[in-house]
């Protein structure tokens, strides 16, 4: 009987698997956004060395798949499986947003350097004070697609048997055998990413019209 | 370090190469096969997007929307779980390539929808004025002219594609990703493996990242 999967415990037991990557998710978001902004700034400044290992890391992570960083992260540290997801996942992810940060910095107009140097502002102060407030405004929009790559990319984690939703998932259709169980176990599973990434789909699009005006 | 990276492992990996390079064609195979479906359906459903009919449009929508709202993992292992169940046997480099191509399908057809919205609405009216059907005026004027911002994004998806068929080893695909992480989980030899298999991805892709930088370089210039 379908009606079977949809017992409390059954969903409890989703609801585990959901907050483990809400734990990924979040976690990752957080890191590479600021690891990525760091990654951007250091290539757009062109800042000695440190712009060129930003060039480096990027044009090297984005071109791995996501998986083999999952692999990698969680067989050859010695961090604890959450920590091990959230590390890969922000590796990955920091790359791409260090490009989208890039692009943000790229479409400012030069004058505004110029307009906060003529004001007596060092570099520091141009950048935290005129340069990115302005930028993130741009890159906000790109920025949440990518969270919802994040959320999306975080179900690779169970092939290293970390149970976060996907797994739970997987684990009750071990349980199951019936087709209709499995559909209902993988609609169930599908519509709980879904809600979650549509969500941040509709504040991407939200946010985007906002900034427009 | 060095002992994850020790010599006696690098020998038990070149003797066993002929594993790892089936797995490389697997990768490819499903790759190519998954980027053909992907751009059929990129076009079908890109067409869709900004089709006169709101039915057709709607259609679009769900399309893209569900598929680019959940994961890829989650669809291929439904489809690996489904299709038996379904009493519909394919091998599961076909399971791949339906999967990841379906995938990519709906990021290509968002790649053809908005390179075709950036084409002005006059081309495809003009065409029509002068006696095109729509298919054709479409065809022939306005995808001719969408080409220029629609090839380089279409690279960038073929990148994704290559790289996301390492989904198949989470349902014992065979491919290059599921060699190198059964071979290692099997003898503990992770460095080695994880490094070759890290070269061969990276230089698939970023040959294929470089080539489509001169897309985009020739698109802006000419």
């Amino acid at each position: 009987m379908i009606s079977d999967v949809f017992q409390s415990y059954n969903i409890l037991f989703l609801l585990e698997g959901l907050k483990i990557t809400l734990e990924i998710g979040v976690g990752s978001i957080i890191c590479s956004v600021i690891f990525g902004t760091v990654l951007g700034v250091s290539c757009h400044l062109k800042i000695p060395v440190l712009g060129q290992i930003s060039t480096i890391y990027i044009d090297i992570i984005r071109n791995l798949p996501c998986l083999l960083l999952v692999l990698v992260v969680r067989f050859l540290t010695p961090l604890p499986p959450v920590w091990s997801g959230i590390a890969a996942m922000s590796i990955f992810t920091a790359a791409t947003m260090a490009e989208v940060v890039r692009g943000g910095l790229n479409a400012i107009p030069k004058g505004q350097y110029e307009a906060a140097h003529s004001q007596g502002m060092n570099h520091y102060q141009i950048m935290r004070y005129i340069v990115l407030p302005q930028a993130y405004r741009n890159i906000i929009p790109p920025m949440m697609s990518e969270f919802t790559t994040i959320i999306k990319d975080s179900s690779f984690v169970w092939a290293v048997g970390t149970e976060e939703l996907t797994g739970k998932g997987m684990i009750l259709i071990g349980k199951y055998s019936e087709t209709g169980q499995l559909f209902a176990i993988f609609g169930t599973v599908a519509l709980i990413y879904f809600i979650l990434n549509y969500s941040l789909s509709l504040l991407a699009r939200w946010e985007y019209r906002r900034l427009r005006v | 370090m060095a002992e994850v990276f020790a010599d006696y492992k690098w020998a038990a990996l070149f003797d066993d190469r002929g594993i790892f390079l089936e797995g490389l064609v697997t990768t490819l195979e499903v790759a190519v096969f998954a980027l053909i479906l992907a751009l059929v359906l990129g076009v079908i459903f890109g067409i869709a997007g900004v089709f006169p009919k709101t039915w057709v449009r709607i259609i679009n929508r769900i399309y893209v929307e569900f598929f680019q709202n959940t994961p890829l993992v989650i669809q291929a292992i439904f489809l690996y779980h489904a299709l038996p169940h379904l009493h519909i046997m394919i091998p599961v480099t076909a399971i791949g390539i339906l999967g990841v191509g379906i995938y990519s399908g709906a990021y290509m057809s968002e790649v053809f929808r908005s390179g075709i919205n950036a084409v002005p609405r006059g081309q495809l009216e003009s065409g029509l004025s002068q006696g095109f059907g729509y298919w054709q005026a479409m065809w022939h004027i306005v995808l001719p002219q969408a080409r220029r911002t629609i090839l380089p994004a279409l690279g960038n998806q073929a990148i994704a594609i290559v790289k996301n068929t390492s989904v198949l080893a989470m349902i014992a695909g065979g491919d290059l990703m599921y060699v190198s992480d059964s071979w290692s989980g099997m003898n503990m030899y992770y460095g080695p493996a994880y490094l070759t298999t890290g070269i061969i991805y990276w230089v698939i892709c970023f040959t294929m990242t470089k080539y489509v930088k001169r897309l985009e370089q020739k698109g802006a210039v000419g």
